[in-house]
């Protein structure tokens, strides 16, 4: 008896550090918040692997990643999430890629800033005289060597000058080619075009064996980083189609988190005044388990990192009403017990091993349930959802066998 | 107990219900969202700015339903519209925000959605799958957990009885939306309902395991040799309070979503509301008297 009224005040202080702890990093580590409670850009890309061999599908999906990855963090949104999806859709296999920007409104300039593949040309320029005219135009002449060819590029330093310049290397087949236009063309202008507008057009002096060029403009060090960056990233390795798009304007988001907030308290406290009303003493028991369950959940969501949504924070305040499941059929059964005549303290054990094989099937239950909705989430405002679920159905069982118990233990008189 | 001998009675106001509903599903449908079909939706809300005239909420519809002929625009929330129209493209969707910005200066953009038909169909997909996945699961679940109980009813028919009333429990709340949608419009069926039909799986079959483990464990004390009907109608009494009031504080909850929580959730939470309001009543109602119903002959014997 002793020994449950220690635990019982070990459990009431453990809860107590824990509502501290939540307290005092209210501010310095908050919650996790989906975009939709964060407000952001959720956009979905269907990736055409169609003329792929199977064999090298995850690779590219793999690049794929990386490429999009590296343009979206050019973009300076904290937190972006970049990850590949494959479902089976009939006898086609879909790969998708899934790009999350929080705090970004402006939907057309991500998405052109993500789909943007810089072009880069080579091409002849060459003077023509017009009959009869007293100016000369020039043409500009595709040579066939373009980005495709680059397998690397990075900021380089003008040895004179000391200005930053883009240089590139070729592929085997890139550098053949430069090599021949270099060589069929010498004294006339080759013109590099990134997206259609001619940058340099330095003049050929000699054949370039080697399969190297380089890009001098009048660039800033930032520029000629962007320029790299994107020139070896270029060409993604399978086309993407945006198949959708999600935004949530920042103040959506928040009145959204509040209302969620209100809905909490209240659902809590209904709860609460309900289990007192009905069942009195113990019921003040119940609810304070009910506390020390939604501490122990916000701990797990702030330290596991759990992204919160709307939806998961629907499943919270549903976990409030189904947490105490566990406690109202321990106390239906001590009531029986108690009736039968026995004493408070044999109705607390007898109720409490009767009651736990139906606790502990009904919660398997729901988490079959949590598990499978998980797997088959089509959004993550339904991921939200099941993990939260499934915390909560966890936690509850964990807290019905512990800490309802114990504290019901330490308030029931011996007699 | 009266709902084990009253059993009949039940059985026929949940046909009726059930039967209700698939006419409703038949003849009216249900109105999917744009997750499902595929598609636009604009959420629009009052700013916050008071530089602009506010127009009045029906002379703001008007003006919306006036621009976007195409779409279908109702009231969403306590100071929004909502837009539904086909699935737009990006230039599209700038265009759509700056003509909004336009007309009605008074509102701005806070939600744009739109889906394409691959994520529809994988989604339907996906939401066939999990609900079939999370019945096969349960029905295994039960007969393994009630695996010991043999006699006078074979375990899987425990299984079955519980998938008889997860039927009623999935098909009324569909039912419900079908109707609500066909007379006064919204009642959308999204990712969300599905989830809300999922947990309301969960849920009942909560309530109906804790029923038939009573009857599990009243089986094996069963020393006064009583039949099987009065086995189940025990059980369904001693379990009564606790299922009634397990699902009243969980209902209690779900009105706190559905009153204070965010618009997004509020159609969820109503879904479950109405799904475990059935969800409890087949748990009580029709899952164990089905057990008795099922036991047949046997049952007699004692």
């Amino acid at each position: 008896m002793t020994r449950t009224r220690l635990w019982a005040l070990i459990l009431l202080v453990l809860g107590g550090l824990g509502a501290f702890y939540l307290h005092s990093t209210y501010k310095t580590s908050p919650f996790k918040l989906g975009l939709d409670l964060n407000g952001g850009i959720h956009l979905t890309y269907k990736a055409d692997t169609s003329k792929l061999p199977a064999s090298e599908v995850a690779g590219a999906m793999a690049t794929l990643k990386n490429v999009i990855e590296s343009r979206v963090n050019a973009f300076g949104v904290s937190e972006p999430v970049v990850q590949t999806e494959e479902s089976t859709l009939g006898d086609e296999k879909v790969h998708k890629l899934i790009v999350e920007l929080p705090g970004v409104n402006d939907t057309e300039k991500a998405v052109s800033l993500i789909g943007e593949t810089p072009v880069l040309e080579f091409m002849l320029l060459q003077a023509t005289t017009t009959p009869g005219a007293t100016t000369t135009s020039s043409v500009l002449i595709p040579t066939g060597l373009s980005g495709r060819y680059i397998t690397t590029a990075q900021v380089e330093y003008d040895g004179q000058t000391s200005r930053p310049q883009v240089g590139m290397v070729f592929d085997k087949e890139g550098g053949d080619l430069f090599a021949k236009i270099t060589k069929e063309h010498v004294g006339e202008q080759l013109a590099i075009l990134l997206d259609g507008q001619v940058i340099t057009a330095p003049t050929i002096q000699g054949e370039i064996i080697g399969g190297k060029a380089q890009i001098t403009g009048q660039y800033s060090v930032q520029e000629a980083n962007d320029l790299a960056r994107s020139l070896k990233y270029g060409a993604l390795p399978v086309s993407i189609d945006l198949i959708g798009t999600q935004t949530i304007g920042a103040s959506l988001g928040s009145e959204a988190l509040d209302a969620s907030m209100k809905a909490g308290l209240y659902g809590f406290a209904i709860v609460a005044l309900f289990l007192i009303l009905w069942y009195r003493g113990r019921g003040i028991v119940a609810a304070l388990a009910l506390i020390i369950y939604v501490i122990i959940n916000l701990i797990i969501f702030k330290v596991g990192g759990i992204v919160l949504t709307s939806a998961g924070l629907a499943a919270f305040i549903i976990s409030l009403g189904m947490a105490v499941d566990g406690n109202i059929l321990i106390f239906e059964r001590m009531r029986e017990e108690l009736k039968r005549g026995k004493s408070r303290a044999e109705a607390l054990a007898v109720g409490f091993s009767r009651a736990w094989p139906s606790i502990r099937d009904s919660n398997i239950s729901s988490m079959i349930t949590a598990v499978i909705l998980y797997t088959f989430a089509a959004s993550p405002l339904i991921k939200g959802f099941a993990v939260v679920f499934l915390i909560g159905v966890a936690v509850s069982m964990f807290t019905a066998v512990t800490v309802s118990r114990t504290l019901l233990g330490a308030f029931t008189k011996n007699k | 107990m009266f709902i084990v001998k009253n059993r009949i009675a039940f059985y026929i106001l949940s046909i009726l219900l059930i039967g209700a509903s698939i006419v409703s599903l038949t003849m009216w449908g249900l109105n999917q969202g744009i997750d499902f079909k595929g598609g636009s939706s604009i959420e629009l809300q009052q700013t916050a700015s008071t530089t602009v005239a506010i127009p009045a909420t029906n002379e703001a519809k008007q003006i919306l339903e006036d621009a976007f002929p195409e779409s279908t625009v109702r009231a969403y929330g306590e100071k929004g519209f909502l837009i539904k129209t086909n699935e737009l493209t990006n230039a599209e969707q700038t265009a759509i925000k700056a003509k909004i910005g336009t007309v009605l200066p008074a509102y701005e953009v806070s939600r744009f959605d739109t889906i394409g038909p691959v994520l529809g169909a994988e989604l339907k997909k996906k939401s066939v799958t999990a609900i079939v996945l999370v019945l096969l699961a349960i029905v295994l679940f039960i007969t393994f957990a009630f695996r010991q109980v043999s006699r006078p009813v074979a375990s899987w028919k425990y299984g079955i009885a519980a998938i008889v009333a997860l039927f009623h429990d999935v098909i009324v709340p569909m039912g419900f939306f079908s109707v609500m949608a066909h007379f006064f419009g919204g009642y959308e069926v999204d990712a969300l309902f599905i989830t809300a039909l999922l947990v309301v799986l969960g849920f009942s079959i909560h309530d109906t395991i804790v029923v038939f483990d009573r009857v599990r464990e009243n089986l094996s004390h069963n020393s006064k040799g009583k039949n099987f009907e009065e086995v189940v109608g025990d059980s369904v009494s001693q379990t009564f309070v606790r299922s009634i009031n397990t699902s009243l504080t969980t209902i209690f909850a779900l009105v706190a979503v559905y009153v204070w929580g965010p618009e997004t959730t509020r159609n969820f939470a109503l879904a479950l509301i109405v799904g475990i309001v059935t969800g409890t009543y087949s748990s009580i109602f029709i899952g164990s008297p089905l057990l008795v119903t099922m036991a047949g002959k046997i049952g007699k014997k004692g």
